[in-house]
């Protein structure tokens, strides 16, 4: 299947005095697979649309391939696109439904039936064709969605949080077989969810957006290791962040110094970002390049396949130390009410500042 | 295990049986006087209705009031005509009842709050008041014919009133808001992701409507066709009043048979023809509907 890039350049579209897309620049490279990530109302869904055809921007351009398409209808487009409550034809057959793009194009009766069962192959449903869309489960649903929306070989395709319907176990499962659909075929792929491990999972690059802006744009590991700010680092896995004070060039947390990877050059207030994986409990010397920190244990949560430890630190500053569950390693003698030392390595040890224009919303 | 499941003790499950018993008795309880009310206001009156036409004019069980009818010519008219004012009338209804839904469909909550008001306001008047509204409208020297030749649309009154235009004008009026209602239900309850699929799919709106939203708009365009057809084969007041006596229908010959000739076995034999035909209809339309919910057309 052959791709075109997409070209993303000042798109903004406000509702009254909401932004909902504010100045949008992103470039998606031919055959990406991107993902939109944001909390709900965060303007991505509204991205998606604009791409589509169905919302129109109070201005922007967006191009396909070079081609402005802005003005252009929805039916037009030329893109696939997988809804969110999948949207299939309840009046059609499984067939009829992957059929409709093709009849559409007026492709002959054979060719037609060829490439519905081609489809259908493609999304591991062979000989489900006659089907009711009523007969199907969520997750076959799921795949007749999919195929109807490559079945046409569109170069880019759009999908709008198309497992957030589905369990967790179909989901995790779903999201690796997209993405290897989205290997084999080839086409760009422009993809909507609020689920961080989704967006982590799945991606070539990622654009965070909140309040109709892009926070940030890149690889996952870079959005993950490397958060612009306090917003993406608290959107983007689970963490708590300590205050920190600026006395000359170095920063400090209580009377502490922070040895840390990075130091954002910013006059806005700067936050360490502690992530529960990162903590390691400290029970003789430590490392040098180690920042410690001590505290009381106040809750310990059996998770299975991890426990979680809730470290209070003074002034109410409570931490979470994720550590997995296995059994030699003394983790089970901790109990609740002792004092316990934990450690952040400087390379896990990352400072963000407030996101810009948030203090002046607060 | 299944030795072991017959020999466990099953506690309380008497009382529990019970208890759904009583459940389901007291929600019977609930439909209770409707179904009295139903049983007393059309059960017992429709038997007697059947009874009556069964009863000859020396009053001895005899078939003629059915026998005149089938014979008699001017009965076939009657019936015809009714059957021709329904199907116009429907048919107009469809007509404008139909892209007035669509629209409304598509309006902001709002809006289409609003509009429906407008749509539903009629029927909070009365229905002879909106009848005679009509023939002041509609007579030979009426505020349409006079308007018309002032402004020179044409030179002589048109014929509105008083015969099957009349008639017809008046129906629609009526019967309009019957046909909107089911028709805009339908079509709320469509999942606007259906229209944009099928835009992204490459569908230009006339297709979208002639492939999606038609189809997926069809049960309530049914029903709502199926209850103004339904409603126009009893319709007595309006054709009767605009009509002027020069259409006659089949309920206004029941009126005649009454208040005229005294004949209680012939009208009671024309209500029950009209009530057959209804049920006909009906059965015949369940069958439909129920075909169109099998091949997915219900959501």
């Amino acid at each position: 299947m052959e791709s075109l890039p997409i070209s993303i350049k000042g798109v903004t579209k406000t509702y009254g005095d909401v932004y909902a897309l504010d100045q949008v620049d992103i470039e998606v490279n031919s055959g990406d697979f991107l993902t939109l990530l944001g909390p709900s109302g965060s303007g991505k869904t509204t991205l998606l649309m604009a791409l589509a055809g169905f919302t129109r921007p109070d201005y922007g351009s967006i191009k396909f391939g070079g081609e402005e398409v802005i003005l252009k209808p929805p039916h037009l487009r030329d893109v696939g696109m997988v809804f969110q409550n999948y949207a299939l034809f309840p009046h059609m057959t499984v067939a009829a439904n992957i059929a409709y793009p093709l009849k559409l194009r007026k492709i002959p009766r054979a060719e037609i039936e060829r490439r519905v069962n081609e489809a259908l192959a493609t999304v591991r449903l062979d000989g489900f064709g006659a089907r009711k869309i009523s007969q199907l489960s969520g997750g076959q649903k799921q795949r007749v969605a999919l195929a109807r929306a490559i079945v046409f070989k569109p170069r880019i395709v759009l999908m709008d949080e198309p497992l957030s319907a589905l369990d967790k176990k179909l989901r995790d499962h779903m999201q690796i077989e997209l993405r290897q659909m989205h290997d084999r075929l080839g086409m760009t792929t422009v993809y909507v969810t609020h689920d961080q491990r989704e967006a982590l999972t799945m991606s070539d690059r990622i654009a965070v957006i909140n309040r109709g802006r892009v926070m940030q744009l890149g690889a996952p590991r870079e959005i993950y290791d490397n958060p612009a700010n306090k917003f993406i680092a608290d959107f983007i896995g689970e963490s708590t962040f300590l205050p920190l004070r600026q006395r000359g060039t170095r920063l400090f947390f209580e009377d502490q110094p922070v040895l840390a990877g990075n130091a954002p050059e910013t006059p806005r207030e700067k936050f360490l970002v502690v992530r529960p994986e990162h903590l390691i409990p400290i029970t003789s010397e430590p490392p040098a390049d180690m920042n410690l920190l001590q505290g009381t244990v106040q809750r310990i949560v059996y998770q299975g396949d991890a426990t979680l430890f809730y470290i209070n630190l003074k002034d109410n500053i409570s931490l979470v130390m994720r550590k997995s569950g296995d059994r030699y390693n003394g983790l089970g003698d901790i109990k609740v009410g002792a004092t316990l030392k934990v450690g952040l390595h400087r390379d896990d040890a990352v400072v963000v500042a407030e996101e810009e224009g948030e203090a002046d919303n607060a | 295990m299944s030795i072991q499941q017959a020999m466990s003790p099953r506690p309380n499950q008497a009382a529990l049986r019970k208890n759904a018993r009583l459940e389901r008795w007291a929600l019977l309880g609930l439909a209770a006087p409707a179904l009295i009310a139903t049983f007393i206001v059309v059960v017992v009156p429709v038997s007697w209705l059947f009874y009556l036409s069964v009863i000859g004019a020396d009053g001895g069980y005899s078939m003629e009031n059915y026998i005149r009818m089938a014979e008699s010519k001017s009965y076939a008219r009657i019936f015809l005509t009714t059957f021709e004012i329904s199907l116009i009338t429907t048919l107009i209804c469809i007509l404008i009842g139909y892209p007035l839904a669509y629209f409304l469909a598509q309006l902001p909550e709002r809006a289409a709050n609003l509009c429906m008001l407008t749509v539903l306001l009629p029927f909070w008047t009365s229905l002879l008041v909106r009848t005679y509204a009509w023939l002041v409208l509609l007579q030979k020297k009426g505020l349409i014919n006079n308007w018309a030749i002032d402004l020179g649309l044409w030179e002589t009154p048109l014929k509105l009133a008083h015969n099957m235009n009349g008639t017809v004008i008046g129906m629609v009026h009526i019967m309009v808001p019957f046909l909107i209602l089911p028709v805009y239900g339908s079509m709320k309850a469509i999942s606007r992701d259906y229209l944009k699929a099928s835009a992204n799919l490459g569908a230009t709106p006339a297709y979208t409507f002639r492939k999606v939203l038609l189809p997926l708009s069809l049960p309530g365009l049914l029903a709502g066709t199926l209850i103004v057809f339904i409603l126009c084969l009893g319709f007595y007041v309006t054709p009767a009043i605009l009509g002027g006596g020069r259409v006659i229908m089949v309920s206004m010959q029941i009126t005649n048979n009454i208040e005229l000739f005294f004949n209680w076995g012939a009208a009671s034999a024309l209500g029950v023809v009209l009530f057959v035909i209804t049920m006909l209809i009906l059965l015949v339309s369940s069958r439909l509907l129920r075909l169109d919910r099998i091949l997915g057309g219900a959501h």
